[in-house]
C-alpha cells in the first residue's frame, strides 16, 4: 500500500513540474512585466534596472529555476495590480470556496447516489425515465442560465433568498445568514454535478446487478431488501468514489462561473477579476493550485478505491 | 434480473396469451420474415433500427434538424438584419418584433437565429479539432507505445489536471477574444478524452489476429493505422465526438456569458445572454434573455439525448 502511494507520488512529480513549466510559458508569452511600467515618466535607466532586479536579463531557462525555487520556498509573486502576494491572496479567498465546494459535493452525492441507485434498480420504470431525464437536463443546462433563473425566481419574484454575497452587508453573518446566501449557488453547482454522476452511478449499479454473486445472493432467498442493501450498495462504493474523484475538477471549474454571478467572495471570484484585468501572476497562482488540488484528488481516489474494495491490489 | 423476475414472469405471460389468440402458422411466418429481415440488413440499418428504439433522441434528431436548418436558411428567415437597429429601444414583443428588441433596438428574433449559427459553428469546429487532434495522438500512443506512448500520456495527464474551464479562461484572457480564437481554445482542450480513448482502443486492436495478419503481409504502415485500426473504433469515437460537441457548445455560452468569447455585435447564444446580469434586463426584459437561454438547454439536451441513443445503438454487445 505504502509502496503504492509512493509510487503514485513519483509519477505524480514530473506532471507537476512540466505544469510548471506550461504555467511559466504562458506567463512569459501575456508579455513582459516591463511593459506595465512604461510610461513617459519612467526613464530607460531606470527600466533597466528594474530589469536587472527582477532578473529578466537572465536567459529564459535560469528565470525558470529563479521562478521555481522561489516558488518551492512558498513566493508565488506578487499581484501587479494590488501589490500583495498572491499566496496571501489565495489564502484569504480560499476558505469560501472551500465552504462552497464542501456542501455542494455533498448536495450532489446526496442527489445522485439515491437516484442513480433507485434508477437502476427500477430499470425502465416511469421513475427511471423521470431521473434519466432530469438528469440529461442537469448536464445540459448552463450553470449561468440556471443561476439567472434562480435569482429571476427566488430574488425578484418572490423574494426570499439574497442573490449576492456571502454575508448581509452591515451584519456580521452567522450560520443561518451564510445559509442563505449558498442556497441557490449550492443548487447550481449540485444539479450540474448530480447530472452526469446520475447516469454514471445508475450504468455502474445496472452492471453490478448482472454479477454472478448477487444472483447467488437471490438464489439464497435472503430476500430482495438484502439483496440491494447488503450486497449491491456496498459494491456501488467504487463508482461512487469515482464519481467524488471527477467531480472535484469540475468544481473547481464551475466555482468560477457560479462565484461570479452570485458575487461569492472566493477564488473563483478573485480569478475572474485577476482574468480581467491580467493580473498573470494571480492567474498562475491559481492555475498552479487547482492543477495540485487536482492531482492530490486523483492520489485520494486510487487510495480510497483500495478502502472500499479489497479486491483491488494496488501494486 | 432476478429482481425484476415477477415483471418479466408477466411480460412474458402477456405476450403468450397475445400469440395464442393468432393463427400460430401465421405468427411462425412473420417471425421467419422479420428474422431474415435481420439478418440481410446492412449495418447502418441496423444502427438506424435500433436509434429509433430511443424516442427521446428521435425527438432529439427532429429538434435538431429543424434549428440546424434555421440557422442554416437564418440569412433567408430572419425578418431583420441582426446588426441594424430597426425598432425602439427594449420593446416587448409584438407583431413586428416576435421577441422584442434589445437595448440598442435590434430584432431580437433575427439575433437568436444569427447567434445559433455562430454557436453550432463554434462547436461543431471545435469538435473537428479536438477529434482530429485527440484521434492522431491516440493512434501514435497506443500503436507505436514506448517513449512516444509516454510522452503523449503524461502530456495528456497535463492538460486534463488543469481544471478545465479555467484553461479556457486563461487561454481566452491571454489571446484576444474572437471566433477564431475560442474555436481554436476550445478544440486544443477538449482532446485529451478522446485521445485517451483511441489510445485504449488501439491497444487492444493491435493484438488481434487481423492486424497482426496484416503485418505479417507486409502491410504499409499507413493502410495498417487508417484502414485497419481507425474504422474499428469509429464508434466509440463518434459517441464521444457528440458530448465534445454539447459539451463545447455549453462552454461557448460560458466564455461569451462572461464577455471572453464571441465578441459584439456578432451574437452569439452566451453573448445574449450577457446583458441578463444587469437588473433591469434580468427583471423587467425577460424576452432579452430567456430565449437565449432556452435555446441553449434544448440544442444541448437534444444532442445529449442523440449520443445517449447513438451509444446505445452502435454498442457491439447489445442483444437488440
Amino acid at each position: 500500500m505504502s509502496k503504492y502511494i509512493i509510487k503514485r507520488i513519483l509519477i505524480a512529480i514530473p506532471v507537476l513540474i512540466g505544469i510548471t513549466i506550461i504555467d511559466y510559458a504562458i506567463m512569459c508569452m501575456a508579455g513582459s512585466p516591463l511593459e506595465m511600467l512604461k510610461g513617459p515618466r519612467v526613464s530607460e535607466a531606470a527600466l533597466e534596472a528594474k530589469k536587472i532586479a527582477l532578473g529578466l536579463d537572465q536567459p529564459f531557462y535560469i528565470q525558470y529555476f529563479v521562478w521555481l525555487g522561489q516558488l518551492l520556498r512558498g513566493n508565488m509573486g506578487y499581484s501587479i495590480k494590488s501589490y500583495q502576494p498572491v499566496s496571501a491572496m489565495i489564502a484569504s479567498h480560499l476558505g469560501p470556496t472551500l465552504l462552497l465546494m464542501g456542501v455542494s459535493l455533498l448536495a450532489s452525492l446526496l442527489m445522485a447516489v439515491p437516484a442513480g441507485i433507485y434508477s437502476a434498480i427500477h430499470q425502465y420504470s416511469k421513475g427511471d425515465y423521470a431521473v434519466v431525464t432530469f438528469s440529461f437536463l442537469g448536464s445540459s443546462i448552463p450553470g449561468f442560465f440556471l443561476s439567472l433563473l434562480l435569482i429571476y425566481i427566488f430574488t425578484v419574484k418572490l423574494g426570499w433568498l439574497p442573490s449576492s454575497g456571502m454575508k448581509t452587508l452591515g451584519t456580521g453573518g452567522g450560520f443561518w445568514d451564510v445559509a442563505q446566501h449558498m442556497i441557490m449557488p449550492v443548487i447550481v453547482l449540485a444539479t450540474s454535478m448530480a447530472g452526469s454522476n446520475i447516469r454514471y452511478i445508475r450504468s455502474a449499479v445496472l452492471e453490478i446487478l448482472q454479477q454472478d454473486y448477487l444472483r447467488t445472493a437471490r438464489a439464497k432467498g435472503i430476500g430482495r431488501f438484502k439483496v440491494i442493501n447488503k450486497h449491491a450498495l456496498r459494491n456501488a462504493l467504487v463508482p461512487i468514489v469515482t464519481v467524488i474523484g471527477m467531480e472535484i475538477p469540475v468544481l473547481f471549474g464551475g466555482a468560477v462561473i457560479v462565484e461570479q454571478v452570485f458575487s461569492w467572495p472566493g477564488l473563483g471570484l478573485m480569478t475572474m477579476s485577476a482574468i480581467t484585468s491580467r493580473d498573470y501572476p494571480v492567474i498562475m497562482g491559481v492555475c498552479l493550485l487547482s492543477a495540485i488540488v487536482v492531482l492530490v484528488a486523483n492520489l485520494v481516489t486510487d487510495i480510497m478505491y483500495a478502502l472500499v474494495d479489497p479486491t483491488i491490489q494496488l501494486d | 434480473m432476478g429482481i425484476n423476475m415477477n415483471r418479466e414472469e408477466k411480460k412474458i405471460e402477456k405476450k403468450f396469451r397475445k400469440k395464442t389468440k393468432y393463427n400460430m402458422t401465421e405468427v411462425s411466418g412473420e417471425k421467419r420474415n422479420a428474422a431474415k429481415d435481420i439478418a440481410n440488413e446492412s449495418f447502418f440499418q441496423m444502427i438506424f433500427r435500433r436509434f429509433r428504439q430511443h424516442h427521446l433522441a428521435m425527438v432529439s434528431l427532429i429538434i435538431v434538424a429543424i434549428l440546424g436548418l434555421a440557422a442554416l436558411l437564418a440569412p433567408v428567415i430572419a425578418p431583420y438584419d441582426p446588426d441594424e437597429i430597426v425598432g425602439t429601444f427594449s420593446g416587448a414583443p409584438c407583431r413586428e418584433f416576435w421577441l422584442g428588441t434589445d437595448q440598442i433596438g435590434r430584432d431580437v428574433f433575427s439575433r437568436l437565429l444569427y447567434a445559433m449559427r455562430i454557436s453550432l459553428l463554434v462547436g461543431i469546429m471545435a469538435t473537428v479539432i479536438s477529434t482530429v487532434v485527440g484521434v492522431i495522438l491516440g493512434l501514435i500512443a497506443g500503436y507505436f507505445g514506448g517513449i512516444a506512448d509516454m510522452i503523449i500520456m503524461r502530456f495528456t495527464d497535463m492538460v486534463m489536471s488543469f481544471p478545465y474551464i479555467l484553461l479556457v479562461l486563461v487561454a481566452a484572457a491571454i489571446f484576444k477574444p474572437g471566433l477564431w480564437n475560442i474555436i481554436l481554445i476550445l478544440g486544443f482542450v477538449d482532446w485529451p478524452g478522446i485521445a485517451r480513448l483511441v489510445r485504449g482502443n488501439v491497444l487492444s486492436l493491435r493484438e488481434t489476429n487481423f492486424v497482426k495478419g496484416n503485418l505479417v503481409a507486409g502491410m504499409p504502415l499507413r493502410h495498417i493505422l487508417f484502414s485497419e485500426i481507425l474504422p474499428n473504433t469509429v464508434a466509440p469515437i463518434l459517441v464521444y465526438a457528440t458530448s465534445v460537441l454539447a459539451l463545447s457548445m455549453l462552454d461557448e455560452a460560458a466564455l461569451s456569458f462572461l464577455g471572453l468569447g464571441v465578441q459584439p455585435p456578432t451574437a452569439s447564444l452566451g453573448n445574449m445572454l450577457n446583458g441578463a446580469q444587469s437588473l433591469t434586463v434580468l427583471t423587467k426584459q425577460p424576452w432579452l434573455w430567456i430565449p437565449a437561454g432556452t435555446l441553449i438547454v434544448v440544442l444541448v439536451m437534444a444532442i445529449n439525448f442523440i449520443g445517449d441513443a447513438l451509444r446505445d445503438a452502435l454498442d457491439p454487445n447489445s442483444r437488440r
